[in-house]
């Protein structure tokens, strides 16, 4: 036993989705168990911190982080995995490109702080209680992680060596990569590892995809009755497939639902909400500047539409620190 | 096309805030007006750094977030006129990508003023040299553009962390 190659598997800011897809593997975790040994996975097994802190630096085979970083804990805990580990994989979206967490960078810790403890019309909090980082009781001193202003992605705080996009990776994606990792047929070192094609390439809406767009309008998928078959932009429904990488085998608009972008863009995209936005844009069937400001009104939402998964990994990363308010759409 | 030697202008006064702007001019308009400012010695604010490019639709909105992220305290995008472009629609590609990339700055905390959006044909120097002047103002006015991310310290739990 002590001879298979250890992993871990490791969450920081994420939502629990990663370690589901990992249960998602069916009967095939089994398959993934045989061949390593997972010494560490605090959502499923109960070793601890101490355990990890007494291997060897390099001793683990591989550790899978999932989560985007925004806490003090979740900072130690990967530099720590990352001393442990000969290959880090940031797993799922949250740890490749920042995550839904990751739009928490339109706000700051004193907003997100207010919102969760103080204003949120569902809190009972009637002392006002706040997260404090320290605390004494007692003559006690305890202490507790502290909350960052910035989202970060994975990569912006350690070293990565593979990326496994989406939000999940999806089961095919990460029986893959496990395999790829035990036979040691790895690809280039910070790769993505998914095909660097845009989703319309494997989406089977594909061939009714219009040679040329002309949108009048964006419809929610609430408010019309898709098309089963029918490429879901034709039909005026904001899809960011074309701005997105495909390995998923187009799941969401199989399931007649828009891609939102979680596996991010191809690796020849830096910014993946600019480049959706663009592309959804510029296919507006208008040339007159009222129209276009009235059908653009229908995406009350830009960043959260374009960048759902991938603030902390744009180009600007986040809302200016400091920016005065009144600034918002 | 002749290149533009500039020599730098009067020294700024001491202390005062000069603006960067990064501006984006298609090489059938704006780049002429440009052209034609320069040769009729009109003067105007040295605070643009004039990237010549084919048509205002390539400019791709990486390219203006890109600049803003450089150090850029404002973009400014010049192209034909609607209906004048010499590849027939690449300038409503901008203008229809234009409120919403505008739209989503501000939510980044990107003042409005900060970028913006002129059709300013070959003939239309004077019309150029208002709106850079025009512009300049009104970022010196804002103050500099500080989009750096700092690295945060939350005092006593980091001093465990050991950077490998």
């Amino acid at each position: 036993m002590t001879d298979k190659p250890k992993v871990a598997f490791y969450w920081c800011a994420s939502c629990g989705g990663c370690e589901e897809a990992v249960v998602d593997l069916a009967e095939k975790v089994l398959d993934v168990t045989a061949a390593v040994d997972i010494v560490f996975w605090p959502v499923a097994l109960d070793f601890k911190r101490k355990d990890v802190e007494a291997m060897a630096d390099g001793s683990l085979a591989a550790a899978f982080i999932n989560g985007a970083v925004r806490s003090t804990e979740q900072e130690e805990m990967v530099h720590m995995l990352r001393r442990k580990a000969q290959v880090v994989v940031a797993f799922g979206s949250c740890s490749h490109l920042g995550g839904i967490p990751g739009l928490a960078n339109l706000a700051d810790r004193e907003a997100v702080l207010a919102t969760a403890y103080r204003d949120s019309p569902s809190l009972v909090n009637p002392e006002g209680t706040m997260p404090q980082t320290s605390w004494a009781e007692n003559g006690h001193r305890v202490g507790l992680p502290g909350l960052y202003d910035t989202v970060r992605t994975l990569d912006q705080v350690i070293d990565v060596d593979y990326y496994l996009p989406g939000c999940a990776p999806t089961p095919a994606l990460i029986a893959n990569a496990v395999m790829a990792l035990l036979s040691g047929q790895l690809p280039a070192r910070g790769s993505v590892l998914a095909p660097d094609i845009a989703l319309c390439d494997e989406c089977p809406r594909q061939k009714t995809k219009p040679e040329k767009l002309a949108l009048s309008a964006f419809k929610r998928p609430s408010e019309v009755v898709l098309n089963e078959e029918e490429c879901l932009l034709a039909q005026g429904v904001l899809c960011v497939g074309p701005a997105t990488r495909a390995g998923c085998e187009a799941l969401c608009p199989k399931g007649n639902m828009p891609c939102t972008g979680c596996f991010g863009a191809t690796s020849r995209v830096r910014d993946q909400g600019a480049k959706a936005m663009s592309g959804i844009a510029s296919t507006i069937g208008s040339n007159d500047a009222a129209e276009i400001e009235r059908i653009l009104a229908a995406i009350p939402d830009p960043i959260g539409t374009f960048y759902r998964y991938s603030l902390p990994a744009s180009l600007l990363r986040r809302r200016r620190l400091g920016a005065p308010a009144g600034h918002e759409a | 096309m002749p290149e533009t030697t500039t020599k730098p202008a009067a020294a700024p006064a001491e202390g005062r805030f000069e603006p960067r702007i990064v501006a984006f001019f298609c090489n059938w308009c704006t780049y002429l007006a440009a052209d034609l400012a320069g040769t009729t010695r009109l003067k105007y604010a040295p605070n643009v750094r004039v990237v010549r490019v084919m048509c205002s639709g390539r400019i791709d909105p990486q390219f203006v977030l890109e600049a803003f992220a450089q150090g850029a305290d404002g973009v400014l995008i010049g192209g034909c006129h609607p209906g004048d472009c010499h590849y027939e629609s690449g300038n409503y590609k901008t203008l229809r990508r234009y409120p919403i990339l505008k739209r989503m700055l501000a939510e980044l905390g990107i003042e409005e003023e900060r970028f913006r959006l002129e059709w300013i044909s070959a003939s239309e120097a004077e019309p150029l040299r208002v709106v850079v002047n025009d512009m300049v103002e009104k970022i010196r006015a804002l103050g500099p553009l500080d989009l750096r991310v700092p690295a945060e310290r939350i005092a006593h739990e980091v001093e465990e962390v050991a950077v490998p």
